[in-house]
């Protein structure tokens, strides 16, 4: 069992946590995950690391309530014990070398996107950051990325906080006006990294994307995080749990991940109706 | 005495009731039963059935002791070889493997033997719960790494010779394939968690939740002071065809399919983890794994499921007995047929229709068998213009897996073949000084006995290697 030890809401559907995993924290580097049951009847899900100390031996997570799962981990409160939690998986985003980087960050994404904007600051690189919101009321982090970034533009999609529209709006004006990275790092929506890489493509610059697809083991076994690369012609099937999470974008076939990732839409929807309606009674 | 030409018969749970329950088919012999059977052994000079046991149980010994009477002693016999008598009883290949060499099988069917270990190995769970008692201790530390049927069976015995052994589980129950591969109707998770408990008594430490390669490495174990580690990782990634729509939602391996089912629990009511149930349902291999995943979809509430296996019934590799369950069981064996591409549902008008990019059928090849190829077997060939649609909206890949990567990449010196098994000489020891290895990580996806076989082999070398220095 392993201790919740701080929770706090980053806003009405986002919550922050940290567990007491020692080991996982001693290993944990920015790009890696963690699978995590919640109880004993629970199912295994994957969450990428938002940070982790390793003298306190806690792992950060951040996530947002998109199912069962996680409404049921938001009714955990600071003391109580989450079933398992393994980790970390998959491997650390690669950044040596990079000396300018641009983080690109949409939604929950923003906060695995904010610890390799970190370590990129700590490592001493030049880090433009643009994170995106649907709305003011759902934004995270900022004071964080304003504290690693040479440059931050704030985004969202109605105009209630910072510039009006999507990230790929100033991502292109930047490009436009004659500058460029070593890397483009984007985390977010499927929907958003694929805009990053159209975006980026007439410039030629490289983009690393974060996939997160379903997994089951999250250690190499089960195939279920499987995606497609497209490499000089060819179709290359990778696995997110050890190849990735991290890809280079202009090979991930998006719209297919976009389709698996709706294999169980309709699963979920009830699933978290169930939850949700356990917390109602109890 | 004549000789009872038969087996005496396993009764089982009826196909028509099984196929709606997980609950085991094989319902075991009586002690009556057991002990007529164990009476068809001709108590022969030479043993030939030793010889065929990858764990070389002493076979006619065991079978003496039950021809009296005398289960727990035939139980004692049994566990003096293997340390998980209650799962080979259930699991094990026993038709080509102990009981190909009986000299009864000349010319009646060979003795039981696999059914009258089970029974030894029920009878004595269910009568003699008392656990072992564990032995003093020689003051060594081994780690084992994976839980499955060779880190278990490597574990029970370095405990027996008084190590003091910790098992690291990536996941997080211990059991490894036994647990989230072979469903329940063939091996009852109760079963291995008995066997796994009685390795608890022995002294055996199961860590869950540590994945080697990532959490710690084997490098790092030797500074924790283990000295010696045995690698039991087990099968890695699932292969898949390479055929076009096998990213379509509905396309499982096997591998996914059973975790969800098994594993996960994903059969029962109400359950936190989806599978797809019910439908129409190909599962592509012949395999033990193939069996298990049919004979899971039909329990699941499939209309309908077939075996697509590319040769004849006489290459399928199954256990013959998985195979006639199955037949049983009303699952269709579309044989010599291999399928060429999985289609998915497209509707032209909506491209938000929730069907797109699901499963809609499987494009199938005839397949004859050609000359023998480099192992034996004869290669299907297509046959041309034989191409044909199966109609299925779910697919379960099971041709087998390859190695998983994360040990080889973290651990330094260690030699992999080119198909990323380690490389382990006859006793199990790798390239690494004091690294053994053994099961589906250096085989490649092969049985549970074999694994077993494997990780008594280590546990002996360990024990040399360590009393020795």
């Amino acid at each position: 069992m392993y201790q919740i030890v701080y929770k706090k809401h980053l806003n009405s559907a986002v919550t922050q946590m940290e567990i007491e995993a020692p080991l996982v924290a001693r290993k944990a580097k920015p790009g890696q995950f963690i699978i995590l049951r919640v109880d004993e009847e629970g199912e295994r899900i994957p969450l990428t690391i938002a940070g982790a100390n390793a003298e306190k031996g806690t792992v950060k997570i951040i996530f947002q309530v998109v199912g069962g799962t996680t409404e049921k981990l938001n009714h955990k409160e600071e003391g109580q014990y989450i079933q398992d939690f393994a980790g970390p998986l998959g491997m650390p985003t690669h950044l040596d070398g990079l000396k300018k980087v641009c983080i690109v960050g949409g939604g929950v994404g923003c906060a695995i996107a904010l610890p390799v904007a970190e370590e990129l600051h700590r490592l001493g690189a030049e880090v433009t950051s643009i994170i995106g919101f649907r709305s003011k009321d759902l934004v995270i982090l900022e004071d964080a990325f304003a504290a690693c970034s040479d440059k931050l533009i704030r985004m969202t999609d109605d105009g209630s906080w910072g510039r009006h529209g999507n990230v790929t709006i100033p991502l292109k004006e930047i490009l436009e006006n004659g500058n460029t990275f070593d890397r483009i790092i984007t985390i977010g929506p499927l929907i958003m990294m694929k805009f990053v890489v159209e975006t980026a493509r007439p410039f030629d610059v490289p983009v690393t994307v974060s996939m997160n697809p379903i997994m089951i083991d999250g250690t190499g076994m089960c195939g279920g995080c499987r995606l497609t690369l497209h490499r000089d012609g060819e179709r290359i099937t990778k696995f997110a749990c050890v190849d990735g999470p991290d890809f280079n974008g202009y090979e991930v076939d998006f719209d297919e991940a976009v389709s698996r990732g709706r294999m169980y839409t309709d699963f979920e929807r009830h699933a978290y109706d169930k939850s949700c309606n356990l917390f109602k009674k109890a | 005495m004549a000789v009872i030409p038969k087996k005496h018969e396993m009764p089982t749970q009826a196909p028509a009731v099984r196929i709606h329950n997980f609950d085991e088919v094989a319902l075991g012999y009586t002690y009556e039963t057991a002990v007529a059977e164990a009476q068809r052994c001709l108590n022969c000079k030479n043993k030939p059935c030793i010889a065929g046991c990858p764990v070389n149980i002493q076979i006619p010994d065991f079978i003496s002791r039950l021809k009296t009477g005398d289960v727990e002693g035939a139980y004692q016999v049994i566990s003096l070889s293997t340390s998980l008598p209650a799962v080979c009883g259930r699991v094990c290949p026993q038709e080509t493997q102990c009981e190909s060499q009986c000299t009864l099988g000349i010319k009646f069917e060979p003795v039981g033997i696999g059914r009258l270990e089970r029974f030894a190995a029920d009878w004595h769970n269910e009568h003699r719960p008392e656990a072992p008692v564990r032995p003093a201790s020689n003051g060594h530390k081994v780690a084992v790494i994976g839980s499955g049927p060779s880190g278990l069976s490597c574990a029970g015995d370095l405990a027996k010779k008084g190590y003091q052994v910790t098992v690291y589980e990536a996941l997080h129950t211990v059991g490894g394939v036994l647990v989230y591969g072979i469903p329940e109707f063939r091996l009852p998770k109760s079963i291995v968690a008995k066997e796994v408990e009685t390795l608890k008594a022995l002294g055996v430490d199961m860590v869950t939740n540590v994945v080697i390669g990532k959490t710690l490495t084997v490098d790092e174990l030797f500074d924790m002071g283990f000295e010696a580690v045995f690698i039991g990782s087990g099968a890695g990634l699932p292969n898949f065809l390479g055929i076009p729509g096998e990213s379509l939602k509905g396309v499982y391996s096997a591998n996914e399919f059973l975790t969800r089912s098994n594993l996960m629990k994903a059969y029962r009511e109400n359950p936190d983890t989806p599978i797809m149930k019910g439908g129409k349902v190909a599962v592509v291999g012949g395999g033990n794994v193939a069996m298990d995943a049919a004979r899971t979809a039909i329990r699941l509430g499939a209309e309908k499921v077939c075996i697509v296996y590319r040769r004849s019934m006489e290459e399928l590799p199954a256990r013959r007995e998985e195979v006639e369950h199955a037949a049983e069981e009303g699952i269709d064996f579309q044989l010599l047929c291999d399928p060429i591409e999985i289609l998915g549902f497209t509707n032209p008008e909506d491209p938000r229709d929730p069907h797109n990019g699901f499963v809609s059928g499987m494009r199938c090849i005839r397949m004859e068998l050609g000359e023998p190829d480099e192992k034996g077997r004869r290669r299907p060939i297509p046959v041309e213009d034989s191409d044909f649609v199966l109609e299925v909206d779910t697919v379960v890949i099971s041709i087998g897996t390859s190695p998983n990567p994360l040990i080889k990449n973290t651990t330094s010196g260690l030699e992999v073949n080119t198909r990323g098994g380690i490389i382990v000489n006859e006793d199990g020891l790798t390239s690494h000084e004091g690294v053994y290895a053994g099961g589906d990580a250096v085989t490649g996806a092969a049985t549970v006995i074999s694994a077993m076989g494997a990780g008594k082999k280590a546990a002996n070398a360990i024990d040399e290697y360590l009393s020795a220095k």
